[in-house]
């Protein structure tokens, strides 16, 4: 996008690849389901157990936690703490970096162990990690991801009508 | 940094609204809020203080619908504007496809605000964004006030690179989503 700020983007055998991957985790682990969200904040996809919360607001608030942590971890001479673990009472979340891009957060019950979610999760991320790099260098090399022509036009008229008379 | 989704066909879009301490930045999320459609608009989120001072940001995501086939998402947010949260400030512009620097036009805030835009500029700078570059527009609030410096003087002190502004009173909405409109358009052209 114009601007300098870099744009990246999925197609469809990126997330299939993406939940192949993570359908294997979830057999494995035993966890719940899986969201995957990206370090600005917005949701990227998700797999296992359809959550019955608001994702939109979860992803912003996760990659808050994350990026909060750290600068924490900065603060104490730590590169990054690459995994977080909050324990609840039923249910759990562990989070774990993909490619400094990406957040790998997982969602588990007492059906699985902090133990096995931790190892299964290293497997998955140097996995993920892959893919995202290669997306990565991807959207690097090819010009910058466009909308097709009459969607601007479009997208504008809509804001009219829905901002216009507020 | 918007995001496209092929796959499921969806844009998502950051706006942050920024400004000095007190200046009406969540006061404006939350009209938004208030006013848009029910089913267009999320859950408005505010990690705030006890005394509803904005502590690491507020968070409204506002659908614009479909549009050829792609849903296109809007997610404000707002920054804390007290100085020594900085650290928190700079996390939330990570990402960020356009910005709202909300202006308190009393007098006695014209340095709070010039501080702020400065600040807003250098940790732009971190992420390698340049404000002149990237969809920006300016909020003058507060016009209702007995006090307040003249649009002149704002002008001059504050937007030297003439970007478009607006002149509001957040808390009666007035200019709220002249704003709104002003930024999301702007950030909408920046994608085609």
């Amino acid at each position: 996008m114009a601007g300098g700020a870099s744009s990246w983007s999925f197609e469809e055998r990126d997330v299939q690849r993406i939940d192949r991957l993570l359908q294997g985790f979830l057999f494995d682990s035993n966890a719940r389901c899986t969201l995957l969200v990206d370090r600005t904040g917005q949701l990227v996809t998700t797999a296992g157990e359809k959550p019955d919360f608001d994702t939109t607001a979860f992803a912003s608030l996760a990659a808050a936690d994350f990026s909060a942590n750290d600068q924490l971890a900065s603060m104490i001479g730590e590169n990054e703490f690459s995994s977080l673990f909050h324990q609840g009472e039923k249910e759990s979340m562990y989070l774990a970096d993909v490619a400094r891009r990406v957040i790998l957060v997982v969602l588990f019950d007492n059906r699985t162990t902090l133990g096995m979610i931790r190892i299964k999760t290293k497997g998955v991320v140097r996995e993920l990690a892959e893919i995202f790099r290669e997306m990565f260098e991807r959207s690097a090399t090819a010009p910058a991801a466009r909308m097709e022509t009459g969607f601007a036009e479009e997208a504008e008229d809509e804001i009219d009508r829905l901002f216009g008379d507020l | 940094m918007s995001m496209i989704n092929y796959a499921s066909r969806e844009i998502n879009c950051k706006i942050v609204y920024y400004g000095p301490g007190l200046c009406g930045k969540t006061t404006n999320l939350e009209y938004i809020y208030e006013k848009v459609a029910p089913n267009t608009r999320g859950k408005l989120i505010s990690l705030a203080t006890e005394t509803e001072r904005t502590l690491f940001f507020d968070f409204l995501p506002v659908d614009l619908g479909a549009i050829r086939g792609f849903k296109t998402r809007f997610h404000l947010y707002t920054v804390p504007g007290q100085v020594y949260y900085n650290a928190s400030r700079k996390l939330i512009l990570k990402g960020v496809d356009g910005v709202v620097f909300v202006a308190d036009s009393q007098v006695e805030r014209l340095d709070a605000n010039i501080e702020s835009m400065h600040n807003l500029y250098e940790n732009l700078a971190e992420y390698g964004l340049d404000l002149r570059e990237i969809p920006f527009v300016i909020q003058y609030n507060k016009r209702d006030l007995p006090n307040i410096s003249s649009l002149q003087e704002l002008e001059s002190q504050l937007n030297p690179n003439r970007v478009p502004y607006y002149e509001a009173v957040g808390v009666r909405g007035i200019g709220v989503f002249d704003t709104l409109k002003a930024v999301s358009k702007l950030v909408i052209k920046a994608l085609s």
